[in-house]
């Protein structure tokens, strides 16, 4: 491409193949030289020497075009190619929508956790509207199907039981070899025991249970019922008078309370058993260990680990299933929603242990 | 044409996303047993005008009844549900449930809303699955079948209550000539034997002369930047006598002379 320029008009002459490559080649400076030719002469491409252009060249010459404020004309243009220029001249939006491209989006540490904060309160308003479904049960006894609560709860809880039974032997482990040492210098080894049980029993049984529900079961259910969002199916259900919230959220909300006790105490006797295998490397017969951990515990703080437990499952659940109704359109969507559903989960687990805390400490136990 | 009641009547459905308005002011009637296309080009909101017909997308302004229930107003949940109940809906994207076979996807509003004892059940979709020319599949999940088999699966679920009134979405997109024209004879032959109504979005050409008793069509400038109807009535009168340059293009698979893109 040269350009030449006279008083009134400036004359940008192409030659060669303008196709995906040569545009490519000449694509900056012939925009540079568009610009800069002032709005007050004429931009001529000269397209004489042309020996073929497809689309890609043709968007070169219409941008070339659109970069010049003033009027452009077009000459020495085959037959063919004056009819292409026109027609896409023709088609392209006078006002083009400005293209961002596709960029990263700007760091935002905090995001995550207010967007957490978000699906949590979200997801207690959602447990209102579940307990609403659930009050209307009775008249819609067949949209809930006990099968499909024990599939969830197979799919949630036992399918978990290697995980649960992994990470509670090594949070033992863990737990107590790590306290050992400290404790040892005190000769206080044998409160390892209580120190692990009570934390174990109380906290983390159910904390741990949660993560692993949020991580494994409500990241399915929320790509799970926004699959169904994304290809109309909840809208199918809708239009067939079957409520979602019934058939849809009620069965894997029930699932996850269901099997949150019992994850919860697997993961607790787990936990215990890491610790035992600790203390007995540390020199305690098996039956100390036993018995000091019955005297160390209460069924209270059993009860109260369970209980919470059930709690977090409700929430992680009903978190699952908002996220993936409230999945927008396409498949990135899908996987935003089962994040929301994890990020969600964990934050209200958070939130709620801490208000069992305020509540336990409250009532004194 | 007799004057049978109006079995849908719409009075200026407008649907406005943020600032686009898609469509406004759409008026029209569908009479019992009758068959009625919605038309327009790709984009124009026949889909959307659809979503609004079966309940599921509150008109931005409008007033819609279905059987004499107005299913737009905010107070009368239990006259919208009742509106509701007898109507069948093919989604365009067939919408089948992706967890179960063919045959249990027909067989869900069966299980749900008859008395009918299982076997009955099993019975009953096959009859329906059959008439789609579905019988060989029924046992296979929405993964495993083509973009056409899904339509027609989702006809036979929309017609697994035998609704008295049936909306389908573009039923006959992406099927072969033979499979669409025995769809048509399908449509035909409900109306007769079952007096069915059919609200039914299509763009196919053969297909709207063959079934369509009237039809409404829409475009997307009918109000400069806003959509609207741009002609209604008996779609071989709108082909032989039309003077809307967008309608004779339509019919004549034209790209219109007077149109945007000059
Ligand atoms: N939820 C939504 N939010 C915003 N815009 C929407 C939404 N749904 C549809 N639209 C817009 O409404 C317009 C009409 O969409 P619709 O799906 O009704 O078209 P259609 O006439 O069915 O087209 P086709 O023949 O391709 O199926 C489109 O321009 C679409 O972008
Ligand atoms: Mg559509």
């Amino acid at each position: 491409m040269n350009v030449a320029d006279g008083a009134e008009r400036r004359t940008l002459r192409f030659a060669g193949r303008l196709d995906a490559d040569g545009a490519a080649r000449i694509w900056d400076n012939a925009m540079r030289a568009a610009r800069q030719t002032g709005r007050n002469r004429t931009l001529s491409l000269d397209l004489a020497d042309v020996a073929y252009c497809d689309l890609s060249g043709t968007a070169l010459l219409l941008t070339a075009e659109a970069a010049h404020a003033g009027r452009t004309v077009t000459v020495g243009a085959s037959e063919e190619l004056q009819a292409l220029l026109d027609r896409a001249r023709a088609t392209s939006p006078r006002k083009p929508a400005p293209y961002a491209g596709n960029q990263l989006p700007g760091a935002d540490p905090l995001g995550l956790l207010r967007a957490g904060l978000r699906s949590a309160a979200n997801g207690a308003a959602f447990i209102g509207e579940a307990l609403i479904a659930l009050w209307r049960v009775p008249e819609r006894r067949r949209m809930l199907q006990p099968v499909e609560v024990m599939r969830f709860a197979d799919q949630a809880g036992v399918r978990s039981v290697p995980l649960l039974l992994l990470l509670g032997t090594l949070i033992g482990l863990i737990l107590a070899f790590q306290s050992a040492v400290p404790m040892r210098r005190f000769g206080a080894d044998l409160y390892v025991v209580n120190l692990v049980s009570i934390s174990l029993l109380r906290e983390l049984g159910a904390l741990l249970a949660a993560v692993i529900l949020a991580g494994r079961t409500g990241s399915a259910f929320a790509a799970e019922i926004g699959t169904m969002k994304v290809n109309e199916e909840i809208d199918a259900l809708t239009v067939m008078g079957l409520d979602p919230m019934t058939m849809l959220v009620l069965p894997r909300m029930m699932a996850a309370m269901l099997v949150m006790p019992a994850m919860t105490l697997l993961l607790d006797i787990a936990g215990l058993a890491g610790m035992t295998v600790v203390m007995m490397a540390f020199g305690f017969p098996l039956v100390a260990v036993v018995t000091q951990i019955g005297r160390a515990v209460h069924v209270g703080d059993l009860v109260q680990g369970l209980v919470k437990s059930v709690a977090f499952g409700a929430a992680i659940g009903a978190i699952g299933c908002r996220e993936g109704l409230g999945t927008g359109a396409g498949p990135r969507a899908v996987g935003l929603a089962a994040t929301g559903a994890v990020v969600g989960g964990i934050v209200s687990t958070i939130l709620l242990d801490g208000l069992f805390a305020i509540i336990i400490y409250r009532l004194g136990f | 044409m007799s004057a049978s009641p109006p079995i849908i009547d719409v009075a200026g459905a407008t649907q406005r996303f943020g600032t686009r308005t898609i469509f406004r002011d759409v008026s029209f009637s569908v009479r019992r047993g009758e068959v009625f296309v919605i038309l327009g080009g790709s984009g124009c909101g026949k889909s959307t005008l659809m979503k609004q017909l079966i309940g599921l997308l509150p008109p931005t302004a409008g007033r819609i009844t279905i059987g004499g229930d107005a299913i737009t107003e905010e107070s009368g949940a239990a006259e919208r549900d009742r509106a509701l109940r007898g109507m069948g809906v093919m989604f365009q994207s067939g919408a089948l449930f992706g967890s179960m076979t063919l045959l249990e996807n027909v067989m869900l509003p069966l299980q749900m809303f008859t008395p009918l004892p299982p076997e009955a059940r099993v019975a009953v979709a096959r009859v329906k699955l059959g008439l789609v020319g579905l019988a060989d599949a029924a046992a296979l999940m929405p993964s495993e079948i083509s973009g056409g088999m899904a339509k027609r699966a989702g006809i036979a679920r929309a017609m697994a209550l035998d609704p008295p009134l049936l909306f389908l979405d573009e039923p006959s997109a992406g099927l072969d000539p033979i499979t669409s024209a025995g769809l048509d004879q399908l449509i035909l032959d409900l109306r007769r034997d079952l007096g069915a109504t059919f609200v039914i979005v299509t763009h196919e050409l053969g297909s709207i002369l063959a079934i369509a008793d009237r039809c409404i069509m829409l475009d997307r400038h009918a109000y400069g930047d806003e959509g609207g109807i741009i002609a209604e009535g008996d779609p071989r009168r709108l082909r032989d006598e039309s003077t809307n340059p967008i309608v004779r293009a339509f019919f004549r698979r034209q790209v219109p002379q007077t149109a945007e893109a000059a």
